[in-house]
C-alpha cells in the first residue's frame, strides 16, 4: 500500500508536535498519546512487511514523476532492506516507549522527553524510506539532533560533558558527509540514488570515487561507532537515561550508520576491492577491540556500549565478506550466507542489546547505581530482571537454543567457506570473549552473595518495565526461529536480493 | 538583563516595525524572488530580539513570552503538516501536491500552495528562534540570581 | 580552482579550532565555521560560466542560470547548522553551570 510510505514519517512528526502543544494543558495527554501513535506505526510496519514480497514501492512525493527519464522530484522507496529496517525501527521505539512510561517519572519536563522520542523515530524512519541523497541527510540531522537532547536529558554533570563530545564528533561526521553527497553531485548532476548509480555505470574515474567513499566511511563509521571513530559513544550510551540507551544502542548506530553505509556501498556505487578489504579490516578490529576493552569495565552500562562496538564489527564485518566475496566473482552462494548473517546479526542485536540496557536500567532504577562491584545476589529478589537478562546474555554469547547462536554461526560458517580463516578464527575468539564478560556480569548483579544487607529489600520493576522485558525476551527466542531455510526465505531472502543484485535498485526504480 | 541607554531604545521603537515589515516582505514574495520562508522568518525574529535586547528583559513575563512563542511554533507547524496531508484529498491525491490553482508566473497569488507553506514555515522559523534566545535569556537569569 | 582550495584553508582553519581551543564556547564556533566552508564548496559547485542568478523574469527569457540545487541544499543546511550550534550552546551553558568554568581540561568526569 503505497499510499503508506508517507506516514510512517508524518504520523511522529505531528504527535511530537502535538505532545509538545496539548502536554501543559491536558495532565497526562502525552502519556496516552504517544503509545498509541507508536503503536500505529508498528502496525503499519508489520502490515508492510506482510504485503511487500519480492517487489519494491516507489512513492514520489508532490506527484514529481519521471520526466524523460530524469527522476527530478522526491522519491521514497520501500523494498526489502528498508522494511526490515523499518520493523526493528518501530518495535524497538514502542517498547522502549512502554518502558520509559514508568522510567522517566523520575525526571522533570516529561512532555519534551515524548516529543524527542517521537522526533528520533520519525528522523530514522525518514533515512530508511528516503531514495535521494539530500533527504537522507536532511532525516540523518533530524534524529541525531533530538538524540543529543535525550542524552543530556537528565542534567547531570556527566550527561552533559557526554552530550557535548557526542555533539562535535556527530557534527564533524555529519560535515564530511555533507562534503562527500556535495562532490557526487559535482561529478553526476543528480541526487537520486538510482540515478546516480546509472550515471556511474556509463563510466566514472576511480580516484574520484575512492575519496568519496572515503570520506563515506569516515562519516558514517562516526555515525556507526567502528573504530577508529568509536571515542563519543562509550561516554553517551553510558549517560543517557536507560531508554534512551536502548534505542541509541539497538536502533540508531544502525539505522544512521550500518543501514546508509550498506544501502550507499552496495546500491549506489559500482564494487570496487580496496573499498571493500577496508570495510571488513575495520570490522574486523572493531568487534576484536570492543570485546577486549569490555572485558575490564566495572560499569554496567559502558561494559554494555563497549559491547555494542562489538557486535556492530560482527555485522560490518560480515558486510564486507559479502562484498569482497562478489567482487571476486565465485562462490556467489557464500556471499548470500555472508549478507544473510550480517542481516540476521542486525536484527538480533536490536533486540538483545535492546533488552540488555532495559535490564540496566531496571538496576539503576532501583539501586541508583552503575557499578557492579556493587550489586550482588540479586535473582532472589528481582526474578523478572534476572532472568531476562540471563536470557540475553545468554543470547549475545551465542549460546544455543538462542537467537544470537545462529547469526554468529551463519557468519563464521560464510568465513571458513569464503577461506576467510582468520576472520572466522577472530569470529569465535570473539564470541568466547564475550561469553566472559557476560559472565562476569550476571554473577556480579545477579549471583554472588553481597555483603550488602540493604540489597535485601529490593522490591521487582513496575509493570511496564516487566512488560517491556518479557516482551524481548521472548521475542530472542522467537527470533531463532529465522535460522529454519524455509522462514529465512520467506522473510530475509528479498532483502538478500536486493544487495546482491546491486542494480536491481537502479533498474527497477528508473523504469517504473 | 538591563536594558540599553536611551539613544537605543528610541531608534529600536522606530526601525523595530520596519524591520517586521520587511520581514513579512521578504516571508510573502518568496516564489518570486530569493528568500522564502527560512530567511523571511530570521528577519522576523530578529526584529523581537532587537527589541528585547534594548529594552531589557525585565520588562517582560518571560515564562509567558517563552511559552506563547513555542505554542505559536508548534501550531504553525501543525498546520504545515495539515497542508500536506489535505493534499492526499484532493488534486492527485499524493503527499505534498501542489493543489491550489498555479496562476501566471510572476504574480504575487500564483504558485499554488507555495506561498502559504511559506507563511507558515516562517512563522514557525521566527517562533523557533525566539524561541531559543528566550530560553537562553531565562536561563542566564536563574543562574545569576 | 584557487576559490576551491581557499574553501579548504578555511575547513582547516575550522578543524584546527576544534583541536587545539580549550574554551568550549570557541570549539563550538570553530565547528561553524568548518560548515559554513562546506556551504561555500557546495556552493561553487553549481557555477556555471556566464550564468547570472537563477530568478525567472518574465521580461526576458532564454537566460543562462546557475545551477539553483546546490542552493536550496545550501538553504537547508544553514538551518541544520543553526540547530547544531543552538544546541551546543545551551549545552555549554549548562555545563558552565555545573562547573563554573568553560575550560575543557577541568570538565573531565569521564575516563575509561
Amino acid at each position: 500500500m503505497d499510499a503508506l510510505i508517507p506516514l510512517f514519517v508524518a504520523i511522529p512528526l505531528i504527535s511530537a508536535f502535538l505532545i509538545m502543544l496539548l502536554s501543559k494543558v491536558i495532565k497526562g495527554f502525552h502519556r496516552f498519546f504517544a503509545p498509541i501513535a507508536l503503536l500505529c506505526l508498528l502496525v503499519m510496519a508489520i502490515f508492510e512487511y506482510a504485503n511487500l514480497g519480492q517487489s519494491s514501492i516507489q512513492y514520489a512525493v508532490g506527484g514529481w514523476s519521471i520526466e524523460n527519464g530524469y527522476p527530478i522530484g522526491i522519491f521514497m522507496v520501500l523494498d526489502g532492506f528498508s522494511v526490515i529496517m523499518l520493523s526493528i525501527i518501530n518495535l524497538i521505539g514502542f517498547i522502549a516507549l512502554i518502558y520509559s512510561l514508568s522510567y522517566i517519572r523520575k525526571y522533570t519536563a516529561e512532555g519534551n522527553y515524548y516529543a524527542l522520542f517521537c522526533l528520533i523515530i520519525a528522523g530514522m524512519n525518514g533515512v530508511v524510506l528516503s531514495g535521494d541523497l539530500f533527504n537522507l541527510f536532511v532525516f540523518l540531522e533530524v534524529s541525531v539532533i533530538a538524540s543529543y537532547a535525550l542524552v543530556a536529558f537528565g542534567v547531570g554533570k556527566t550527561e552533559l560533558e557526554a552530550s557535548f563530545k557526542y555533539q562535535v564528533l556527530g557534527g564533524l561526521a555529519s560535515m564530511l558527509i555533507l562534503l562527500a553527497i556535495g562532490l557526487i553531485y559535482w561529478k553526476t548532476k543528480t541526487l537520486n540514488i538510482a540515478d546516480v548509480r546509472s550515471v556511474m555505470e556509463s563510466g566514472y574515474s576511480k580516484p574520484f570515487y575512492i575519496f568519496v567513499q572515503v570520506l563515506l566511511i569516515s562519516g558514517f563509521g562516526l555515525k556507526a561507532a567502528i573504530i577508529p571513530f568509536h571515542a563519543w559513544l562509550p561516554d553517551a550510551h553510558s549517560s543517557a537515561p536507560s531508554p534512551i540507551s536502548a534505542m541509541l544502542s539497538g536502533v540508531l548506530i544502525k539505522a544512521v550508520g550500518v543501514y546508509v553505509l550498506i544501502r550507499l556501498f552496495f546500491n549506489l556505487f559500482v564494487f570496487s576491492h580496496e573499498i571493500a578489504v577496508v570495510i571488513t579490516a575495520l570490522g574486523a578490529i572493531s568487534m576484536l577491540i570492543g570485546a577486549l576493552v569490555a572485558l575490564m569495565q566495572w560499569d554496567l552500562k559502558r561494559m554494555l556500549a563497549y559491547s555494542s562496538i562489538s557486535q556492530i564489527g560482527y555485522v560490518v564485518m560480515a558486510f564486507g565478506m559479502g562484498m569482497i566475496l562478489i567482487v571476486r566473482g565465485d562462490h556467489l552462494p557464500v556471499a548470500a550466507l555472508a549478507i544473510g548473517g550480517g542481516l540476521y546479526h542486525l536484527v538480533n542485536h536490536a533486540v538483545f542489546k535492546g533488552l540488555l540496557f532495559l535490564n540496566a536500567g531496571a538496576l539503576e532504577h532501583r539501586l541508583d547505581t552503575r557499578d557492579l562491584k556493587k550489586m550482588g545476589g540479586l535473582s532472589s529478589v528481582m526474578p523478572i530482571t534476572s532472568s531476562t537478562s540471563f536470557m540475553a546474555s545468554m543470547s549475545i554469547s551465542g549460546i544455543p537454543p538462542f537467537n544470537g547462536f545462529f547469526s554468529k554461526l551463519f557468519i563464521i560458517i560464510a568465513a571458513i567457506n569464503g577461506k576467510f580463516y582468520l576472520l572466522a578464527a577472530l569470529a569465535v575468539g570473539v564470541s568466547i570473549v564475550t561469553l566472559a564478560y557476560f559472565l562476569k556480569f550476571q554473577r556480579f548483579a545477579f549471583f554472588n552473595k553481597s555483603s550488602d544487607p540493604s540489597l535485601n529489600h529490593i522490591k521487582e520493576v513496575p509493570f511496564s518495565m516487566s512488560f517491556s522485558m518479557v516482551f524481548l525476551a521472548l521475542l530472542c527466542l522467537a527470533l531463532s526461529l529465522l535460522a529454519i531455510p524455509s522462514v529465512n526465505e520467506a522473510l530475509l531472502q528479498p532483502a538478500i536480493d536486493v544487495l546482491m543484485q546491486s542494480d536491481l535498485y537502479s533498474t527497477t526504480l528508473l523504469g517504473l | 538583563m538591563e536594558g540599553m541607554s536611551t539613544i537605543v531604545k528610541k531608534i529600536t521603537q522606530l526601525v523595530a516595525g520596519l524591520i517586521f515589515m520587511y520581514g513579512i516582505y521578504i516571508i510573502m514574495h518568496g516564489h518570486i524572488s530569493p528568500g522564502g520562508g527560512f530567511a523571511g522568518g530570521a528577519i522576523v525574529a530578529g526584529a523581537f530580539i532587537l527589541l528585547i535586547l534594548a529594552f531589557g528583559s525585565s520588562a517582560l513575563n518571560l515564562k509567558k513570552e517563552v511559552g506563547g512563542s513555542s505554542n505559536t511554533e508548534s501550531v504553525a507547524i501543525l498546520m504545515v503538516a495539515v497542508l500536506a496531508l489535505m493534499a492526499l484529498i484532493f488534486g492527485a491525491k499524493v503527499f505534498l501536491f501542489n493543489f491550489l490553482p498555479k496562476g501566471t508566473p510572476g504574480e504575487l497569488l500564483s504558485a499554488g500552495v507555495i506561498p502559504l507553506y511559506n507563511l507558515f514555515i516562517g512563522i514557525e522559523v521566527a517562533g523557533a528562534i525566539l524561541t531559543i534566545f528566550l530560553a537562553l535569556v531565562i536561563f542566564k537569569e536563574e543562574s545569576s540570581k | 580552482m584557487t576559490v576551491y582550495i581557499l574553501c579548504f584553508v578555511l575547513f582547516l582553519v575550522g578543524l584546527y579550532g576544534v583541536l587545539t581551543r580549550r574554551n568550549l564556547i570557541k570549539i563550538a564556533i570553530s565547528l561553524s565555521i568548518m560548515e559554513f566552508s562546506i556551504f561555500l564548496i557546495l556552493v561553487l559547485i553549481g557555477y556555471i560560466e556566464n550564468g547570472i542568478a537563477p530568478i525567472l523574469d518574465p521580461g526576458r527569457a532564454d537566460q543562462v542560470y546557475v545551477d539553483p540545487l546546490p542552493q536550496a541544499m545550501v538553504l537547508t543546511a544553514i538551518v541544520i547548522g543553526l540547530a547544531t550550534t543552538a544546541m551546543l550552546m545551551a549545552i555549554a551553558i549548562r555545563l558552565y553551570r555545573k562547573y563554573k568554568t568553560f575550560d575543557i581540561r577541568e570538565i573531565r568526569n569521564l575516563r575509561g
